[in-house]
């Protein structure tokens, strides 16, 4: 496989994150926190963020399904996804979780409702996209090659 | 081998979130490179507390646990929002005691809230950012820290190479933290705060 084109797709693809807004800022934080000792750092942080994330999601979803939803308990799983989110660098995630937490204060049932799905659908898209990330991360390096570093 | 037992800073970091731990440790061991660190990190305001050797329930000043100076810190980072004992009463706790008072305190949110950081910078936290921490955080933090006892004050606590490298794109990274997060200010005679939208 030609070095230079993985790492063309993998620049392509990490830059179409950020423009789609699906990544913010802070994940650039946390891949210069990552160095030679450490090199699964931030595959090891996402994994986390993607089994935390993954969880409450799904807490979420069936506290819904319930006959009588406890909000407070759901907004609580709301605020520690939205935290979560923001730590990584999942902007759309956290962006949905702040929407969601604006309908709550409001009291508007409804509002938080609608932000279920988009919630799920967007940690799927995120999931994704990371996956194949790390996936052109690890074809890089086995073809000899370094990761190409995100100019901001 | 005694300078580097001077020299050696350690830090404790609270907070329920594994993922908020690893992440806080990472930060942490980065930036402090150039000295002998530790990091220790626990889950909970009452496993803070027993790490300095205070028990929950206990008279601020009883000595059945007496604080180790092994286990001394230097620092410590707390996360406001936790079950059981927050940041907050953990802060208290720590400022009440009176082997603990003089270990600044940090508190870390996800939420800026005016009242929240008045109260525990009334409390006597050094300082009060808005989650995630930055490398720019932990540099703002530096003057206050060279007041603990066991800091070594003449030294530049970050001057490691990746924070130098980040020091150049600081004010853009600055301005898109900004655009995300109003920034909150550090505690020193006048307390800044950014207004919200």
């Amino acid at each position: 496989m030609d070095v230079s084109m993985l790492q063309r797709t993998y620049t392509d693809l990490l830059t179409s994150l950020f423009r789609e807004g699906i990544l913010n800022q802070q994940f650039i934080e946390l891949q210069q926190l990552q160095d030679e000792n450490n090199p699964g750092f931030v595959n090891e942080v996402v994994s986390l963020f993607f089994e935390d994330a993954g969880r409450l999601i799904t807490e979420l979803i069936s506290n819904f399904n319930q006959q009588a939803v406890d909000y407070k308990k759901v907004d609580a799983y709301v605020h520690q996804l939205k935290g979560s989110s923001a730590s990584i660098g999942a902007e759309k995630i956290r962006s949905v979780c702040q929407t969601f937490r604006e309908y709550y204060d409001k009291n508007d049932i409804q509002g938080c409702y609608n932000c279920i799905q988009p919630l799920k659908q967007e940690f799927m898209t995120f999931k994704s996209k990371l996956e194949a990330l790390f996936a052109l991360e690890q074809q890089i390096v086995a073809a000899g090659g370094s990761i190409p570093m995100m100019r901001h | 081998m005694e300078i580097a037992t001077q020299t050696q800073f350690h830090v404790l970091a609270v907070d329920d979130s594994s993922l908020e731990r690893k992440l806080i440790e990472k930060l942490l061991k980065t930036s402090y490179q150039v000295f002998l660190y530790s990091v220790t990190t626990v889950d909970s305001g009452s496993k803070a507390l027993e790490f300095l050797g205070l028990k929950e329930d206990q008279k601020s000043n009883a000595s059945t646990f007496p604080y180790q100076k092994e286990t001394k810190v230097n620092l410590i980072i707390t996360d406001y929002c936790m079950p059981g004992m927050s940041g907050y009463d953990l802060l208290k706790k720590i400022k009440e005691s009176s082997a603990l008072r003089d270990i600044p305190v940090v508190i870390l949110s996800s939420e800026n809230v005016p009242s929240r950081v008045t109260r525990c910078l009334e409390e006597g936290a050094e300082a009060f950012f808005l989650k995630p921490l930055k490398f720019s955080d932990l540099a703002r933090l530096e003057p206050h820290l060279s007041k603990s006892k066991n800091t070594p004050e003449k030294h530049n606590l970050f001057k490691s190479k990746t924070v130098m490298m980040k020091k150049r794109n600081k004010r853009k990274r600055e301005e898109e933290h900004d655009e995300m997060h109003e920034t909150v200010g550090v505690t020193g005679p006048k307390l800044k705060l950014t207004p919200s939208d």
